[in-house]
């Protein structure tokens, strides 16, 4: 989903910078709020960064015959509430674009719309929805997590597919085609995300559950399921 | 139950990353008796399609460092993912012993009142 350095027009860029900001800048006030009323969360706000630095980090095989990687941020958008995500994925996409050349600094907003503030907010409105429908724990996190991933590469499909419409086919045309290379090559990485997804939060449900009953994400009768 | 759970959605995810590399088929060798790369980023898949759709863009900013090599590049990656893995590998390490001490005084606090 990286959109690479100086692969978006300069209104494109500039676009998507004032449209990530006030993301990251509110996501930051939510964080501090959150970590001073309880202080305890610090370490699984670190869990949260951590594992989307791993899942970022690791590009794999695709049925397509190309790869890429997962984004990690179902997690924190759950643990922490989607606006909390955009912070943290503003230091991993620093982190690529500085060191690695992967992604930009002029496509950072883009990459930050569609990795830490569009998955995010998916990967919280599916677990709700999901839970409103009977879902267990386990299925909700599983479909948030998997989805908020595809997701973010078909936001990916449209940005580009915003600044470079195909000439004879229009948006449409150009979107299928990004489509094509980000979302079909991401199904089978979408579903392993959502399986390590649900693997870190059996543990978290085991050594955490007070807390994960405190943010709303188990009731109590999971709480006591998981800790006996 | 619950281990069993968890060994089954790891081996799920190993067998996701790995059918890929059996299931796709190596390009046949152009005249030149080389093969088109395969399992390539599709990061770069997309630039080359924005080159393919807009012939006449010209990116208009470069990475300001690029890492030297591949190799450079793929050590940055695994100490991107280490980073983050050494934390995880913290909290389910706290996150044990604490479970751990709590049962045993728990364990404890039951026997003396018994």
């Amino acid at each position: 989903m990286h959109i690479m350095e100086g692969f978006l027009p300069v209104q494109h860029a500039i676009g998507w910078g004032v449209a990530s900001a006030p993301f990251v800048a509110y996501g930051i006030f939510a964080i501090k709020k959150r970590i001073a009323a309880n202080p305890e969360q610090r370490m699984l706000l670190g869990v949260a960064a951590a594992f989307s630095f791993v899942l970022s980090a690791l590009k794999l095989p695709s049925v397509t015959g190309s790869c890429s990687h997962a984004t990690g941020t179902g997690l924190g958008a759950l643990l922490f509430g989607p606006v909390a995500m955009a912070p943290i994925g503003l230091v991993v996409l620093l982190f690529q674009a500085l060191l690695l050349a992967h992604g930009g600094l002029t496509t950072l907003g883009a990459n930050i719309f569609s990795m830490a503030i569009v998955g995010p907010f998916a990967a919280a409105a599916i677990y709700r929805l999901a839970r409103g429908a009977g879902a267990s724990f386990a299925v909700g996190v599983f479909l948030a997590a998997s989805l908020a991933d595809l997701l973010t590469y078909v936001t990916t499909s449209v940005q580009l597919a915003m600044a470079f419409p195909d000439p004879v086919g229009g948006f449409m045309a150009s979107f299928l085609k990004f489509a094509g290379i980000f979302a079909i090559t991401q199904i089978p990485l979408a579903i392993s995300e959502g399986l390590l997804t649900v693997l870190i939060f059996n543990a978290l449900r085991r050594f955490n559950a007070e807390d994960l009953q405190k943010m709303k994400l188990i009731n109590q009768a999971e709480a006591l399921e998981a800790t006996a | 139950m619950k281990r069993s759970h968890n060994i089954l959605l790891i081996v799920a995810v190993i067998v996701l990353a790995v059918c890929p590399l059996f299931l796709v088929q190596k390009p046949a060798p152009d005249a030149n008796g080389e093969r088109a790369e395969i399992f390539a980023g599709a990061d770069d898949k997309a630039r080359h399609m924005v080159s393919e759709i807009d012939p006449n863009y010209k990116p208009w900013f470069e990475p300001l460092i690029e890492p030297a090599s591949a190799e450079i590049a793929s050590l940055l990656f695994a100490l991107q993912a280490a980073i983050g893995a050494g934390v995880i590998g913290y909290y389910l390490g706290s996150a044990v012993t604490r479970d751990k001490m709590q049962r045993a005084q728990n364990a404890g606090k039951n026997s003396g009142k018994a």
